[in-house]
């Protein structure tokens, strides 16, 4: 039996249920990656249907084809480039009007199409009609039933797609533009059709149309394009910005002539959704409900997370006995118990309180109310120079701040997603947590609480002045137009939800598993090797985490930058380490100290003069804002593309971070506070 | 006589017929894809808030207050 091999792509708008129907279809044969040569989610899966390997590419959401936005470049350019066997358009059957749109510009593409009229359900339970079978023989693509999240009609959709990959020849589908674009799109296609390279590519009349579109993409293309100045010449016959418009109105006459046909009862009436959300964005309540779901939400957290965290703790402790037993050579030992064990355990704890963070906002999301929140947020987030889309990011960076700049991407002007991921770092990540936790802990007693909240205000304090000095003086200008669609409500699916956790979550694994693990066998053998001039084997025990290591050396070299702020060469250290992750400051300060992983111990000893309650201030603040930790630094890397704005996100944080401790310990001390 | 007035002028809980777009052409086949084609029934929900959320042809959307100027209505339903 041979086993055939076919590539599908699917499209639609956002929230139509696209990446449900992805997971219903792949399960969990799929992979993230990322689109060549942009910042936009890749996702492909696999299946194999009726002795038949399906890949499935998912497209970002868009709302056309047009070169509005890289989404929608991205995904045209699939269609067009990659010529995936069939292209399955999810339709949201409560909304077909401006579904079908985008249908119209698939269909102009030339590709296989092939209709999952997606939550019909819904649509029917609200009253809607809609016969799909007029619906095929009007637009002359198949068109399946299909409810996603309870993964109802995925079978018959594969059918569909076989049956449809397996055609020979397909019908080529138009919208009819009316006489006078018509004429002009003949006309167009006659010159572009002496152009080789661009009609090898792109359907003839697919580009004529883009041209009358005033699609930006496709005019850069013709640039260069032989063709040029022909080109040019009919396009300055017509009125531009008058035939875009007609084009795209042109295109929604189509779909009304044929929705009421197949579209019984397309009603307007007050929705659930309404009613909630006259109650959710009420003047009045809207901030406090916002408030009160965000406490909840990291309250449940913090609740739950916490027997998860007693349990990889033992898990850990019980590892660094097996390893403490049954190694008896001593740098080895030490490597792996106070190195790999301690480090990377440091860091694996705060795994439950991330995943749960993140589950809680990606129900917040799927069910609808995220979109809800930006819209509250936006006047207040319009104040500071952004608008109501980057608030989700910024809420992301609780949890870790590296998912909440990938988040950014759905930020459309380059702009004010630039500001976003730059002053994403001062949202306390719950990698400093256990920072604040000892030293809160150790010096401020019964006003821990208070210093810890304390110390999320100032860094979204930070964030907003920051992004208003950015918006002032490196990046002007007004945040561009805010438009985003606010979906209906919806009860979000536990799988969905679930598989939406783990995107952001198991980035945080993945640092553990790599970065950190590399990051504490380093600052390991810093601290095994001797300084040099200093007499002793390689991680002997007068070695190991002393003055005399390696470690030592140089935080004395450094101690001179960091003892206006009250912080001796241990903590210099300390915090060099913590660049690798924020973590680690604690842990390297227990190595430092030499208590081991013993936090309480740590404690007790900077209370006992290492420390002040000023300088432990000064340190909290310190490593709230200053340069955030590696994996932070590459991913806005990655997402800017640019290493000027990275080093910029560094020194800039770095910079804020020292002025801020050293103001703190030098005016504590000029007042006599912490004596 | 109905007057012609941008969006974000209408009461809340009132609805106008787009009467015309004045935005440049990106924006504006930005809004038309979304929905806002002349002629179309806009109902405005909220307006109290630096955005306006609105429902056209179904759809709700969040829509910052620049755009919503640009947005030109006749507020035929008075």
């Amino acid at each position: 039996m041979t086993q055939n091999k076919i590539t599908i792509a699917l499209a639609g708008n956002p929230n139509v249920g696209k990446s449900t129907l992805f997971n219903a279809i792949t399960g969990a044969h799929q992979h993230v990656g990322n689109w060549a040569g942009v910042t936009v989610e890749k996702k492909i899966g696999t299946r194999t249907y009726h002795d038949t390997e399906i890949e499935v590419v998912d497209l970002p959401g868009t709302y056309s084809l047009t070169a509005y936005s890289v989404d929608e470049i991205v995904a045209r350019d699939y269609v067009v480039e990659d010529k995936p066997d069939v292209v399955v358009q999810i339709v949201d059957a409560t909304n077909l009007e401006r579904n079908l749109y985008l249908t119209t510009q698939l269909m102009e593409l030339g590709s296989r199409l092939v209709i999952a009229l997606n939550m019909w359900d819904v649509a029917e339970s609200r009253g809607d009609k809609i016969d799909t079978t007029k619906m095929e023989e009007f637009l002359e693509i198949p068109v399946v039933k299909t409810i996603g999240n309870k993964g109802e009609g995925i079978d018959g959709l594969l059918d569909e797609v076989l049956r449809e990959a397996g055609k020979g020849a397909h019908h080529e589908h138009e919208v009819s533009y009316g006489n006078e674009i018509e004429s002009k799109i003949i006309e167009l296609e006659r010159i572009l059709v002496n152009d080789d390279a661009l009609s090898a590519r792109y359907p003839l009349r697919w580009l004529a149309i883009k041209l009358l579109d005033g699609d930006e993409n496709i005019l850069e293309k013709i640039k260069v394009s032989p063709m040029a100045t022909q080109i040019d010449n009919v396009l300055n016959t017509i009125d531009r910005e008058d035939c875009e418009a007609s084009m795209a109105d042109k295109r929604y006459e189509a779909i009304n002539t044929v929705l009421p046909q197949v579209c019984e009862r397309c009603v307007k009436e007050v929705t659930f959704s309404d009613m909630i959300d006259h109650v959710v964005t009420n003047k009045y309540l809207g901030i406090p409900i916002f408030l009160s779901m965000m406490w909840a939400a990291f309250e449940v957290t913090f609740t739950f997370a916490t027997p998860f965290m007693g349990m990889i703790d033992m898990f850990f402790g019980w590892l660094a006995g097996v390893v403490a037993e049954n190694i008896t050579t001593i740098w080895l030992g030490s490597l792996l118990g106070d190195g790999i064990v301690a480090g990377v355990g440091a860091v694996m704890i705060f795994l439950p309180n991330i995943m749960l963070l993140f589950l809680m906002l990606s129900l917040l999301e799927d069910c609808g109310y995220m979109a809800r929140a930006a819209f509250i947020m936006d006047k207040l987030m319009y104040k500071i120079g952004l608008h109501g889309r980057s608030f989700i990011p910024l809420l992301m960076g609780f949890g870790c701040n590296v998912p909440a700049i990938m988040a950014t991407r759905t930020i459309e002007d380059e702009r004010d997603r630039l500001i976003t991921i730059l002053v994403n770092p001062f949202i306390s990540c719950g990698a400093r947590l256990p920072v604040y936790i000892l030293l809160a802990g150790a010096f401020f007693g019964r006003d821990a609480g208070s210093v810890i909240f304390g110390l999320y205000m100032l860094g979204i304090i930070v964030a907003i002045l920051s992004a208003k000095l950015i918006r002032g003086t490196l990046i002007k200008g007004k945040p561009a137009p805010f438009i985003m669609e606010l979906p209906p409500y919806r009860i979000p699916t536990v799988k969905g939800s679930a598989i939406h956790m783990w995107e952001k979550g198991s980035l945080y694994v993945k640092k553990a598993g790599t970065i950190i693990l590399a990051g504490v066998i380093l600052v390991w053998l810093f601290s095994a090797i001797p300084s040099p001039g200093v007499d002793a084997a390689f991680a002997s025990e007068e070695i190991l985490g002393t003055g005399d290591s390696l470690m030592g050396a140089l935080g004395h070299v450094i101690e001179p930058l960091v003892a206006p702020l009250g912080f001796d060469w241990r903590i210099a250290v300390a915090l060099v380490f913590g660049f690798v992750a924020k973590e680690i400051v604690i842990g390297s300060m227990g190595v430092l100290y030499g208590v081991g992983k013993d936090e309480d111990a740590l404690g007790d000893i900077l209370v006992a003069g290492a420390m002040t309650p000023l300088s432990a201030l000064g340190l909290m603040v310190f490593t709230l804002l200053y340069v955030p930790c590696i994996a932070t630094i590459g991913v806005i890397k990655k997402e800017t593309g640019s290493w000027k704005w990275t080093l910029f996100a560094a020194g800039y944080t770095t910079g804020l971070a020292w002025i801020a401790a050293f103001l703190i310990y030098q005016v504590g001390t000029y007042v006599g506070w912490g004596l | 006589m109905p007057q012609v007035l941008p969006l974000t002028m209408m009461p809340e809980g009132t609805e106008g017929k787009v009467v015309s777009i004045n935005a440049g052409r990106c924006l504006k086949r930005r809004l038309v894809e979304m929905g806002f084609l002349e002629n179309t029934v806009v109902t405005v929900h909220r307006s109290d808030r630096g955005a306006l959320m609105v429902n056209v042809n179904g759809s709700k959307y969040a829509l910052g207050k620049g755009m919503a100027m640009k947005i030109m209505v006749t507020d035929c339903y008075n």
